[in-house]
């Protein structure tokens, strides 16, 4: 292990963060490479984050999903499917390596905060202080099915949910001080106080009281992550979050996501240093940039095949798709426009304009560059942010968080669980020598690693907006 | 099972120890309660020890269970806790051998999330999982949740409990086979990752709960992980486990004791139907030990004068050598009485933990009382349970679920 020191920083230099996403369920992650290995058994997770850790990463990701995905009323059966329990696989993963901070995305809609908060808590001691957690707001009663509650929210409650519940877990957290636990045999006094962990909360959404049982944790709290892209999402991640996962890894979109969260700080009484942009990132590295041109292109058309291209088109469409020929133009009926009901479980399919418009666009675009029905797809679900040889790579993403863009990326390989280790190898390096990357681990706890401050206590100044 | 196998050795431990002022014991380390070091030392102690399997103790309170009827402050007591699952997903990738049971509390959780956390401990510990299915019944736990009421008469309330928790555990099972275990194809050819014919929606509709299914993690190694369920005195917990556990775990001071909770589970398990299903009685026994009989009784003493009442957690106590208590197994254990396993609580740790590993153990070896179990098998195997046939599967002997 190398020794952990503070990198020297250039005055002016914006320092990268680095995470890794776990591939799993989704068309990005390519299974049917022969060197793509199991999404499930531990070894993989192993490699996986002592690999991250080997380039000195901040943490380890962990996506969500609580139902299988469907189409059709069908299991969807092209992507991966199926992935392990999260805390599950965190708190192991905490034996097995010693710097990486260990990210979980759990939904606030279909737990309860004081399990969410006791597993978090025992998380982050189990792991001297390496938890995060990546609240997502996902509502829908499809995945409600699977749980006590049935039908659940509807979705304009949802982040009021997750806002009263994020509250509700903080207050859990605060409710133990840092010295509660006096364990002095002689006086035979083992709390300072009866009362650690007395708490009472009441908001339309809970009503809960007693005592917290897990004392607090060597973060004080976990590391908060937002992941939702509205008005409600970027408020909420502004008023409380210590870190975003956004989708913006390009540029200009990059640039203008970042300041207007940056922006939304003010008014919550924070500064800009007090919440990260972190975008999610996947890459393809060559010899050449060249090299990883065509790499890339090999990358994609694994990704999004003709059967994939028909399934993406369909949720758009909202209809039956079946018989059109991937290698042909698209169709030429409309969509059907209101809820989409041909997909179900997709976190991220929410069609915020009218499919006629976007059916309308995707032709122009197929028309104008000759683009079979899977040229297309490909072309508009590509969100291949590096590609090239190591320094173009390592380049480009100092580019980006010098400009703004980000504050680092969330990369998500495309092969499990190798798929990390050339980046680790060849851009990690590159960006060392850059002077815009950490040679050894700053600091013990995940906060530390990130350049946030304590967390705000109770007594804090600052209440959420 | 013609010649009866020489009964499993469970260790059951919580906190510092089973008794509320083990903490303040000169060896004990109250200040690493809640460390990765501590829960790794002690499950290792345990795993290379050989025992077949660990249960750590869980609630939503507090204070370890079984302590909050001790009328003292609680600033005395070893206060605060981990999740017991989290505590053992810790552990599994440190430890080889040792059957990992963590705690589930039916009463206020989901069993869709349990039924993956353990899935994925099976994975994590590489077909050594298992879980104790408990209730809560307290209003304290109650509140916690918020919103939830149980009816106020102890009767109807433990059976309700129960009855609750018997559909956890089915729940439970029926999310472990909702994969057929070669589900996962990865056919290149036509780009199908899955068969989705051997993906199975449980649809499961009871009184407490329904769910619809499948799992989103995978069946485990072990098919269905191990499942531990503790009586009382209160009938319908009897019930649960007849009806629900491969283990049952039983508090019995004496052969005749024993005998009668052996039989008391085999009726339950008779009236769910599962005659045929193996249903281990281990007999629970917390424990003090020491090196001479006088001093395993003054430990004893000290303790529950420092605390002002005797303890026993509800569970039969042996005071005394680790020969005095191999009698008392060997007399538990005999095969007339059909006890099958012992489970220790360990009044102290490290003290009384290092007792049974270092000294009981080679003393229940040397009469034929303990067997190292093959360290390659499944914990399953191990108990002797079988390959669990999952009940979705066309060509599987059970055809207890409809094939959707
Ligand atoms: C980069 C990114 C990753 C996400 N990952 C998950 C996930 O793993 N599981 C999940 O249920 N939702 C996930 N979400 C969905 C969000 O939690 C949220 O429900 C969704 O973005 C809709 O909220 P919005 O309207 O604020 O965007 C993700 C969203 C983004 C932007």
């Amino acid at each position: 292990m190398t020794e952990p020191r503070t990198a020297t920083e250039p005055r002016g230099t914006k320092q990268v963060h680095l995470a890794a996403h776990f591939p799993g369920v989704n068309n990005t992650t390519v299974w049917s490479d022969p060197r793509s290995g199991s999404h499930i058994e531990f070894d993989s997770f192993t490699h996986f984050a002592q690999t991250a850790e080997r380039g000195l990463f901040d943490f380890l990701f962990l996506a969500e999903g609580l139902r299988l995905r469907e189409q059709h009323g069908e299991i969807y059966d092209l992507d991966v499917v199926g992935r392990p329990d999260t805390f599950t696989v965190l708190a192991a993963l905490a034996a097995v390596t010693e710097h990486l901070g260990l990210a979980g995305t759990i939904n606030s809609t279909f737990n309860e905060p004081l399990e969410v908060a006791r597993q978090f808590a025992s998380l982050d001691h189990l792991s001297d202080g390496r938890a995060a957690w990546n609240v997502v707001t996902s509502w829908d009663a499809f995945t409600g099915q699977n749980f006590r509650r049935g039908g659940y929210l509807p979705a304009d409650q949802r982040y009021r949910r997750a806002r009263q519940f994020l509250e509700t877990a903080i207050e859990l957290w605060d409710s133990w001080s840092d010295d509660d636990i006096v364990a002095d045999r002689e006086s035979g006094r083992f709390l300072r106080r009866d009362d650690a962990g007395a708490f009472a909360h009441r908001d339309d959404q809970f009503d809960i009281s007693g005592h917290f049982p897990v004392p607090r944790s060597p973060q004080g709290r976990p590391v908060i992550f937002q992941a939702g892209d509205s008005e409600e999402g970027r408020e909420f991640a502004a008023a409380r979050a210590d870190a975003i996962f956004s989708r913006h890894a390009r540029r200009d979109e990059g640039r203008a996501f970042y300041a207007d969260v940056k922006g939304r700080l003010a008014a919550h009484g924070r500064t800009p240093s007090d919440l990260l942009i972190l975008p999610a990132a996947t890459f393809v590295l060559g010899d050449t940039d060249a090299e990883a041109a065509d790499l890339a292109h090999d990358v994609r058309l694994a990704q999004v095949s003709g059967q994939t291209a028909i399934k993406f088109l369909e949720q758009l469409w909202n209809r039956d798709l079946s018989d059109h020929d991937p290698d042909g133009p698209l169709p030429t009926i409309d969509p059907i426009p209101g809820e989409n009901t041909v997909a179900q479980g997709r976190a991220s399919v929410r069609i915020h304009r009218d499919p006629r418009d976007v059916a309308a666009e995707w032709r122009q675009l197929a028309d104008a560059r000759n683009l079979t029905t899977r040229e297309l797809i490909i072309e508009v679900t590509g969100r291949q942010s590096f590609v090239g040889s190591a320094q173009t790579v390592a380049r480009e993403i100092n580019d980006l968080v010098q400009a703004d863009a980000s504050d680092g990326f969330i990369l998500v390989p495309h092969i499990t669980p190798g798929g990390l280790d050339r980046f680790v190898d060849e851009v990690v390096p590159v960006l060392q020598e850059l002077g815009v990357y950490r040679t050894g681990y700053p600091g013990h706890t995940l906060r530390e690693n990130l350049g946030l401050g304590a967390p705000r206590t109770a007594n804090s100044p600052v209440g959420i907006g | 099972m013609t010649t009866p196998r020489p009964p499993y050795l469970a260790v059951a431990v919580t906190g510092a120890g089973w008794h509320p002022l083990a903490w303040r014991e000169p060896d004990a380390r109250p200040a690493e309660l809640l460390s990765a070091k501590y829960w790794t030392e002690v499950v290792g102690v345990a795993d290379r020890a050989r025992i077949d399997l660990v249960t750590i103790a869980d609630t939503f309170r507090r204070r370890p269970p079984t302590t909050d009827d001790i009328d003292r402050p609680i600033s005395e007591l070893a206060a605060g806790r981990l999740d017991s699952v989290l505590v053992a997903s810790r552990v599994a990738p440190t430890t080889a051998h040792v059957g990992l049971l963590p705690t589930v509390i039916a009463t206020h959780t989901e069993p869709f999330h349990s039924a993956k956390a353990i899935a994925t401990l099976d994975y994590v510990g590489r077909a050594r999982a298992g879980v104790t299915v408990d209730v809560a019944a307290g209003a304290v736990e109650a509140r916690l949740f918020g919103r939830r009421t149980l009816p106020t008469d102890v009767h109807r309330r433990d059976d309700e409990l129960f009855a609750e928790a018997t559909e956890y555990a089915e729940v439970l099972r029926r999310l472990w086979d909702s994969w057929e275990d070669d589900a996962e194809i990865r056919d290149v050819e036509t780009g199908r990752f899955v068969d989705r014919d051997k993906l199975h929606y449980i649809d499961f509709e009871g009184r407490f709960f329904s769910v619809r299914g499948p799992s989103i993690t995978p069946r485990p190694p072990q098919g269905r992980p191990v499942v531990a369920a503790a009586t009382t005195s209160a009938a319908a917990s009897v019930a649960f486990a007849g009806a629900s556990a491969d283990i049952a775990f039983v508090g019995a001071h004496d052969r005749v004791a024993a005998a009668r909770a052996v039989d008391a589970v085999r009726a339950a398990q008779s009236t769910a139907g599962r005659d045929g299903d193996t249903v281990h009685v281990f007999a629970d026994l917390l424990v003090h030990l020491d090196d001479r009989e006088s001093a395993a009784a003054d430990r004893r003493a000290r303790l529950d004068l420092g605390l002002g009442t005797p303890y026993t957690g509800g569970t039969p106590v042996f005071a005394g050598t680790v020969a005095g208590l191999a009698d008392l197994i060997a007399e538990l254990t005999d095969p007339a009485v059909g006890v099958t396993g012992i489970r220790l609580r360990t009044a102290t740790i490290p003290h009384d933990l290092l007792q049974i590993t270092t000294r009981l153990v080679p003393e229940l070896e040397r009469r034929k009382l303990f067997r190292v179990s093959d360290t390659t098998s499944t914990l399953r195997d191990r108990l002797g349970l079988g390959t669990a046939a999952n009940r979705y599967t066309r060509t599987s002997a059970t055809t207890g679920g409809a094939r959707q």
